[in-house]
């Protein structure tokens, strides 16, 4: 049954990736195809004065320059610019529509001509006068203006109480930096002009329905009127969870000329979008001697927009992890001259749990315990704030698994007690959390009777996989060699999808496989059980399964009907099928992925160089469909994980209100010598409750934990506790 | 990006006369700093003259036991030059810490020298930066300078050279060969970078209309006890933070000859003939390391944030002596630290 899920299978997609045959956002060709270029705001808050682009239009191969002064119409309504990831508080960004600056880097013209190169000069050439208003940047700065976002949880108890009267108490901040996702591929659009008003929009994003969509409602389109296509995404992150302005600035050039435009913006440029808000994270945790929790607070403060309320879940992930009869959470927000932060890898997560990780190694120091031991005194087997069990939780298998394979009973507790000639080693661990999300998605599968099928939804691949285990899933599902399935996803026309993201994808769609597939055997079923002499006369579509191009009985798989003989009797070529999967609501149940991350550092005592020489992550996230391109997305999240703990963060000069590393020289992530030996360990964690097939996800998991990991492991080399990330080598230097 | 025109020099004569004809143009080889910058617009030449097929790409040993390296010779083959991995691998490993392979093998000897600071201020054209712009102000002195200079600052400007070849250029005592309209000089590779002073757009004393044809590297090239060990924000393509080359003539454990030069704590690579000085006749100690880098840090200022530099360079100054000492060169490819 199972001859693909599961195992190693090789992406469906790498040829096409390696040879250069998957088209991105930027690459489609169109006739008569003309580039724009954007020009930017340089100041954080004001209004345009004077816009004066008569020297860029005079520039040969020219055609336009696009200003809120001479746009084609915009939708006036947040209604129209809402898109389904928006936040729900506010009012979101809408380029060039009026003289109004935000942010530093908004887009203020689009110029368009016939090269890239000659709309990148002549945007030089665009003369802006602003009249400056008053601006601030700077979160410290402007913490005493935080307000109260919601609150993520209920309070239990009394945790100041209980705080207070703690026996062992722990309390600090972690400030978490800015970061930026910076994929791979740029930001690109190309907008196709078909005549009539009508536009192929190829585009990077995360989901194209989504937008697509809103490509209707800000431009008044009617479905038909576009259609928005991204087959092959070169990493978001997140980034492109929501329509980003190049593909709004596309659109317009295109409608405004009647022509093709292709907007590919640059890396400085994409320092303009979305990013990890800033966040000083408060935490607090009382014991008991023995190491029983007994209270937990946590207060997240993070930059957000003037414009939009942007907030994810930092705080409450103890109420998963760990127990503790009095918790409190808030989330509060402060609101920036700024662009809008937005989803980037396990958000809220990534940043949250690193605190709490951070913290909870602070508190085994305190109570002289190991920091495993710990975690395990305080595993919690229900979720606390809904007060339920796990669909399952193998984080103590993670935890032993983990342990063993990186040989943590080896560790000698005491800081600087472990050496390598000049270097200092230290070990650390944390614990990482993350949800297993589900959605409804729709496939279609067109099976033809030559043993071939076409499965198509609108599902986004944005690197992750989803061809190859949508693939698999399909093959599996419909007995077929996987050679023989076709996987079409990232067109507006397919059908429906959500965004990609929050690890939601793996499980989603291919349960809406396996829903079409049925539709598919029910068809089949249908036609084999009406043969003469049928080995299926009277089989029930349960008692059926589709093996090696047959329908056959689940049983016994020799009375079975080829696939080709059943269509050959109906008289049909192909059989189309398109489900909708939804989930059945479980308010039973707590659903989360998990893992366990050890972590070893190498450390120059007097030069204060940082080597991260292993990681190993345990995880456990239910059935992992495809252990290799699972251990790539892992191995992925702990290499973003590195680059938290140590290279990471947008560095602004408040003064200016500007980023000043925009660019990927000098915001650093990790490069191959950050990266030395990662081992990942899937934990065999079989949930019968989730879904039918046990999947969880593994988009987010593998970068949680990761960064407090490595700070614990610092802290246990150097006994230098630092809680201002990143780590870089100055902060270990005194 | 600006427009521009392109020709592309015949002959070193040629080139010159090109530059004298439009003294806004500049000279492109490699590109690998140019190009960015004009990306970037931050360097916006009326003209770019193509010298990349000039006839300067040899390596000769001279008569006096010197070696003459052509302006065009690109970093990687020199780091990897038989006669620079054996006389001269204090350069060798210096070239290897810069940059990435593919970048080292489009950019040229003599384009190295002249590559231009790597100072957030100077590439964001919406900010005051008296190197781009005459005049404009210093945006880094009372801002973000976690990376910015230590020693040789001017109220002006404090950029640093991100340079590592010229480090150890500097150390090694290396030579400049120049052409001009006036003919041919040669400039001590310690007086081509320029201090900012009042004229921080000035990187070096090159002439105007003046092109590198060479470098010259003396015999003395410290083969044997010799290191450059940077220190950097992640493990490889980073501009240092601290770097320091080394090298180290000893007479048993006495030092008979000692050079140190310091990279990513000025406006060009940092020598103290006085801290070389005081090391000839001594033993090779930690202690009289540690005096050579009071002498080389004499007059180091802390601006807001780089304050660290001072004694992550006194503690590297003594490392890599030490590694000299010791012939136990830092390793550019294994990034634990000897």
């Amino acid at each position: 049954m199972n001859a693909y899920v599961g195992t190693p299978t090789s992406r469906v997609d790498g040829r096409a990736k390696v040879t250069g045959a998957a088209k991105y956002a930027g690459e489609f060709p169109a006739d008569g195809l003309v580039h724009g270029f954007v020009v930017e705001a340089t100041i954080p808050r004001g209004r345009i004065a004077r816009l004066d682009t008569s020297a860029a239009l005079q520039v040969k191969g020219v055609l336009d320059v696009l200003t809120h002064a001479n746009r084609p119409p915009l939708a006036g309504n947040d209604e129209a610019w809402k898109d389904e990831v928006a936040p729900e508080k506010g009012s979101p960004f809408r380029p060039l529509y009026d003289d109004t600056i935000k942010f530093n880097g908004q887009p203020i013209a689009l110029v368009v001509a016939e090269e890239w190169e000659t709309a990148k000069f002549a945007a030089t050439l665009v003369r802006v006068e602003y009249e400056p208003h008053g601006f601030a940047t700077d979160l410290e700065g402007e913490r005493g203006s935080a307000v109260e976002f919601d609150k993520p949880h209920e309070p239990r108890g009394d945790a100041a109480g209980a705080l207070a009267r703690a026996a062992v108490r722990h309390e600090a901040d972690y400030v978490i930096p800015t970061e930026h996702h910076n994929p791979m591929e740029l930001f690109a659009t190309t907008a196709v002009w078909d005549g009539d008003g009508k536009l192929t929009v190829y585009d990077k994003t995360q989901g194209v329905q989504n937008v697509h969509k809103f490509l209707c409602g800000v431009f008044d389109k009617k479905p038909d009127d576009i259609r928005v296509v991204s087959p092959y995404v070169g990493g978001a992150f997140g980034s492109g969870l929501r329509p980003q302005y190049q593909v709004v600035l596309a659109t317009l050039g295109a409608l405004a000329l009647k022509r093709s435009v292709r907007l590919v913006l640059t890396r400085q440029q994409m320092y303009g979008l979305g990013y990890r808000p800033m966040t000083i994270e408060r935490v607090a945790l009382g014991a008991k001697t023995d190491g029983a929790l007994d209270a937990v607070t946590h207060e997240a403060i993070a930059v957000t927009s003037r414009y939009e309320d942007f907030a994810r879940n930092d705080t409450g992930w103890a109420e998963q992890l760990y127990s503790s009869p009095n918790s409190r959470f808030s989330h509060k927000l402060v609101q920036l001259d700024v662009s809008t932060p937005c989803d980037m890898r396990a958000p809220g997560a990534a940043s949250g749990v690193c605190a709490l990780e951070c913290a909870m190694d602070e508190l085994a120091v305190a109570l002289k315990l190991d920091p495993v031991e710990l975690r395990l005194k305080c595993y919690s087997d229900r979720d606390q704030s809904e007060n339920l069990p796990y669909t399952s939780k193998q984080l103590r298998e993670c935890y032993a698994r983990g342990a063993d394979a990186f040989g943590w009973s080896k560790r000698n507790p005491a800081p600087r007690s472990m050496r390598d000639g000049k270097e200092l080693v230290g070990w650390g661990m944390a614990t990482g959390v993350w949800e297993a999300l589900q959605m409804p998605v729709a496939v279609r599968i067109v099976l033809t009777s030559n043993g071939h099928a076409e499965v198509s939804c609108a599902a986004s691949d944005i690197g992750t996989g989803t061809y190859t285990i949508v693939a698999q899933v399909a093959a599996d599902a419909l007995g077929l060699p996987i050679e023989n399935i076709s996987v079409k996803l990232a067109d507006s026309s397919l059908p429906q999808a959500p965004v990609e993201g929050g690890s939601w994808m793996a499980a989603s769609s291919a349960h809406a496989v396996l829903a079409a597939a049925e539709e598919v055997r029910k068809e089949l079923l249908s036609l084999a059980s009406k043969m003469h002499r049928s080995p299926l006369a009277d089989a029930e579509l349960t008692d059926t399964v589709l093996v090696d191009g047959t329908i056959a009985r689940t049983n016994d798989n020799s009375r079975a009907v080829s696939i080709a003989d059943a269509m050959r009797h109906g008289n049909i070529e192909r059989i189309a099928k398109e489900k909708l999967n939804q989930f059945d609501e479980d308010k039973k149940h707590a659903r989360n992925t998990h893992s366990a991350v050890f972590a070893e550092v190498k450390v120059d005592e007097e030069l204060g160089v940082i080597r991260v020489s292993r990681i190993v992550s345990a995880v456990a996230a239910g059935r992992i469909l495809n252990t290799k391109t699972g251990r790539s997305q892992v191995m992925g999240g702990v290499v973003w994980g590195i680059g938290m703990a140590l290279h990471e963060g947008t560095v602004m000069d408040h003064r200016f209100g500007r980023i000043m590393n925009p660019n990927i020289a000098e915001y650093h992530i990790p490069v191959n010598a950050d990266v030395r030996d990662i081992d990942v360990i899937f934990v065999d964690e079989p949930d019968a409750h989730i879904n039918k097939l046990g999947i969880k996800g593994l988009g987010e998991i593998g970068v949680v934990g990761v960064p407090a990991a490595i700070a614990n492991a610092v802290y246990h080399a150097t006994g230098k506790r630092i809680r201002r990330f990143p780590i870089t080598l100055d902060k270990l230097l005194d | 990006m600006n427009n521009f025109h392109y020709s592309r020099a015949a002959d070193v004569a040629d080139a010159i006369r090109l530059l004298a004809a439009d003294p806004d143009a500049k000279l492109i080889a490699g590109g690998t700093n140019l190009i960015d910058l004009m990306k970037e617009n931050v360097e916006r030449p009326s003209g770019l003259i193509d010298i990349s097929r000039l006839p300067l790409r040899k390596l000769e040993e001279t008569a006096d036991g010197s070696l003459r390296i052509g302006a065009l010779v690109p970093n990687s083959d020199l780091a990897y030059h038989p006669l620079i991995e054996q006389r001269y691998p204090l350069l060798a490993s210096a070239i290897l810490a810069g940059a990435s392979a593919q970048l080292r093998n489009m950019a040229s000897v003599g384009g190295n020298l002249m590559q231009r600071t790597r100072c957030a201020y100077f590439y964001d054209t919406a900010t005051p930066c008296n190197k781009r712009n005459p005049g404009s102000g210093c945006s880094a002195i009372d801002g973000l300078n976690r990376n910015h200079a230590i020693l040789g600052t001017s109220p002006s400007c404090i950029a640093t050279n991100p340079s590592d070849m010229s480090v150890a250029l500097a150390a090694l005592g290396a030579l400049v060969h120049v052409a001009g309209p006036s003919g041919e000089r040669t400039i001590a590779l310690a007086d081509f970078h320029r201090l900012p002073g009042d004229k921080p757009h000035l990187d070096t004393n090159l002439g105007t209309g003046e092109i590198i044809i060479a470098i010259e590297l003396p015999p003395l090239g410290f083969a044997q006890n010799y290191s450059y060990l940077k220190i950097r924000d992640r493990l490889s393509y980073a501009f240092a933070l601290v770097s320091v080359a080394a090298a180290l003539e000893l007479e048993g454990n006495a030092i008979s000859q000692a050079r140190i030069a310091l990279g990513g704590v000025a406006h060009k690579p940092w020598r103290s003939l006085e801290a070389e000085a005081a090391l000839r006749g001594q033993a090779a100690t930690a202690d009289h390391f540690s005096h050579a880098a009071d002498l080389l840090l004499a007059g180091a200022t802390a601006r807001a944030h780089n304050g660290f530099k001072i004694e992550l360079a006194r503690r590297a100054i003594v490392r890599t002596l030490t590694q000299a000492a010791n012939a136990t060169p830092q390793s550019q490819a294994h990034k634990k630290i000897a």
